[in-house]
């Protein structure tokens, strides 16, 4: 029998047909739609006068203009309650389902797809954000698209693209102790680059992914795009199937077997082929963090900021302009570079696990004082379940602000932002010029451990010698 | 309406250096909030462009010879990060219908061709000798032959790469595939069916 990889049999299994210029039109099974990209692709269904056609397979939410400190509407800010009352309108217009802020289900719509149970194995996802790969930590083919493709799924469930190739990337053998999937994935997009994933899909894989639980699958999988691969996904597997059992969109008792049976069949067969194999070494892996302006350029704790003079003549410009940018010395160490604001939060590392495990290390410590610490829940769901566990008041009592759910400092479009030059420490996903809302705010990407042990000491720290082993 | 079929794309070109120029740069988050596309080009680079106070920075786009530039050229891995299709939106609302690179981030590739603006990949070596005509005149005239996959700029005739796909839709006209997406429903309708999720 041939042998084939997850992502050639569910681009199979969702294919149409080809369209004139060589690509696929691809069915999209489900679709996840928030309040930036979304208004505008409506617009132009209404401006064709085209219905939605399956608005069943469409999911909505809001999540990037929220504001996580003031939840009585109209909020403060004009522009966002347009916003989110023309999402409403949308939704209630074309019959889609939307988990607004009054349903307990609101989040980042990264954290809510999975949370309902609406993100399963052999999937094909699409929705208007880049972070779209999270989703593929389930075995699905999740994909970031852009406004005029969310009007194409909301019209005809479909959409023009080219096939992928596929690169399967090992992490073998054991993390070190406090090192997390966070590391883990700045590793490997410092190793492959920031663009050296475009064409591709990634197939995470490897002792390190396969003893991953679903939460740091999706960590991983969230950034492959920071890589440059649109795509990025782990075969499915008990854990999975686990992680969803009994999840509101989940399937039923009476049809789970047949759905796990289904599932599996999805799975990259052994022995199947690939366009790229990459190996990387676990024990390699330390608390990494980026010192510039893409998320490639990244190093490990212990190591010192690149000096531009030692680089290669095309590298030596964008190295001079980051650490122009982000205000550092060449040659100096990372360590002990004083903060300004810490951000535990977003897409990448707003869910339950990643704030029981900052909140298992706080036990005594306190944010430095002066320094701006906030802790931002994925959703509402996650935000009720750490509340019910205390980890709040965990919070709090440390010195952290405990805000309610949503995108927040990660990309700023609420109120939510850095102020000048300040320099924050951030579980988030992009450490672009300006990115968390002051053109000239500046952003070190890490692990919430690594952002809560900043928090505590006000310079950037290893972790590890913060807090003792567990 | 037939869609415009994009053989030639000419103009003045603005030089905007630098390697992976990504989306948050070529339009702020803080400007996406808006339910309509129109008026982002006037943010376009806007924290490139400005301090904050408002005045003007050192950029080429605030240059007035380039005021009615038509196409950019810049480095490699252009509009890396989001998948904003505001990043193109306010690209193509500030005048601009072709970019040269050395090559794009894939989202923004694809955003870009669906609104009819193609995105050719030109060398390194190429993009310099390109850079160094515009600046000794900034108003010669540029004209990129999407059939033939030629920049011709002053003398000089460049080759440049364009996914052959794109580049049919852009000649044929079918660069937004709407109409052809509508016209599989029946096959869409029994996919839709067969599928084993809603």
């Amino acid at each position: 029998m041939d042998k084939k990889n997850l992502f050639e049999k569910v681009w199979k299994a969702h294919s149409v047909g080809l369209l004139a210029n060589g690509q696929t039109q691809l069915f999209v099974g489900r679709h996840l739609i928030h309040e930036v990209t979304s208004p505008q692709a409506f617009g132009m269904l209404r401006e064709k006068n085209l219905p939605v056609r399956y608005p069943e397979r469409t999911f909505a939410t809001v999540d990037h203009i929220v504001p996580t400190n003031e939840v009585q509407e109209p909020y403060s800010d004009p522009l966002a309650d347009a916003m989110i009352k023309e999402l409403r309108r949308n939704c209630k217009d074309f019959g889609i389902t939307f988990f607004d802020t009054d349903t307990g289900k609101q989040g980042i719509v990264h954290v809510v797809g999975p949370e309902q149970g609406l993100t399963q194995p052999g999937m094909t996802i699409a929705c208007g954000d880049s972070h779209t790969s999270t989703h593929g930590a389930f075995g699905a083919i999740a994909f970031g698209i852009g406004t005029s493709q969310v009007r194409d799924l909301l019209a005809t469930q479909t959409m023009a693209l080219g096939k992928l190739k596929v690169r399967r990337i090992e992490v073998n053998g054991e993390l070190n102790s406090g090192i997390y999937a966070k590391d883990v994935i700045l590793h490997i997009i410092r190793k492959l680059g920031v663009n050296g994933g475009t064409g591709f899909a990634y197939e995470y894989a490897g002792d390190v992914f396969e003893s991953f639980s679903m939460e740091e699958r999706m960590t991983a999988c969230n950034m492959s795009i920071e890589g440059g691969a649109r795509v990025g996904y782990v075969n499915p597997d008990k854990k999975t199937f686990e992680y969803l059992k009994g999840r509101p969109y989940s399937p039923k008792e009476d049809q789970w077997d047949e759905s796990v049976a289904k599932w599996m069949s999805f799975a990259s067969d052994v022995g199947c082929a690939y366009d790229d194999v990459v190996k990387i070494n676990a024990s390699d892996i330390e608390p990494t963090i980026t010192w510039g302006i893409n998320p490639s350029q990244a190093i490990g704790i212990n190591d010192s900021i690149p000096d531009p003079q030692n680089a290669d003549s095309t590298d030596k410009a964008s190295l001079q302009e980051a650490i122009d940018y982000m205000k550092l010395s060449p040659g100096s160490s990372i360590k002990g570079t004083p903060i300004d604001v810490a951000f535990i939060g977003s897409c990448t590392n707003g869910r339950i696990s990643d704030l029981e495990e900052v909140a298992s290390q706080l036990n005594g410590h306190k944010v430095k004082d002066g320094l701006k610490a906030i802790v931002v829940p994925g959703s509402q769901i996650v935000s009720k379940i750490a509340e019910e566990k205390g980890i709040d008041k965990i919070f709090r009592n440390a010195g952290f602000e405990w805000r309610s759910a949503g995108c927040s400092m990660c990309l700023a479009m609420n109120p939510d932002k850095l102020i000048g030059d300040q320099l924050c420490a951030s579980s988030s996903n992009r450490n672009f010029k300006g990115r968390q809302g002051s053109p000239t705010g500046r952003t070190m990407l890490m692990s919430p451990t690594m952002v809560a042990a900043a928090a505590i000491t006000g310079v950037i720290t290893d972790s590890r010698e913060l807090f003792p082993k567990k | 309406m037939p869609l415009e079929k994009i053989h030639n794309v000419s103009g003045t070109i603005v030089h905007v250096p630098g390697d992976d120029i990504d989306t948050d740069r070529i339009i702020p988050a803080r400007f996406m909030k808006c339910v309509t596309f129109d008026g982002l080009g006037e943010f376009l680079f806007y924290d490139m462009k400005f301090h904050e106070n408002g005045d003007l920075k050192d950029h080429p786009l605030n240059e007035p010879q380039f005021k009615n530039s038509s196409i950019m050229l810049t480095g490699s891995n252009f509009g890396c990060g989001s998948s904003r299709e505001h990043a193109p939106q306010s690209l193509f609302r500030a005048g601009f219908r072709a970019i040269i690179a050395g090559n794009f981030a894939e989202i923004f590739f694809g955003n870009s061709i669906n609104l009819g603006m193609p995105c050719v990949s030109v060398t390194e070596e190429d993009r310099n000798l390109i850079a160094g005509l515009i600046t000794e005149n900034s108003e010669l005239n540029a004209s990129l032959d999407i059939l033939e996959s030629k920049i011709k700029v002053g003398d000089h005739s460049i080759s440049f790469d364009l996914r052959s796909g794109a580049r049919d839709s852009l000649l044929n006209g079918t660069w937004d595939p709407l109409d052809e997406l509508l016209q599989a429903r029946q096959t869409v309708e029994k996919l839709h069916q067969n599928l084993s999720y809603t």
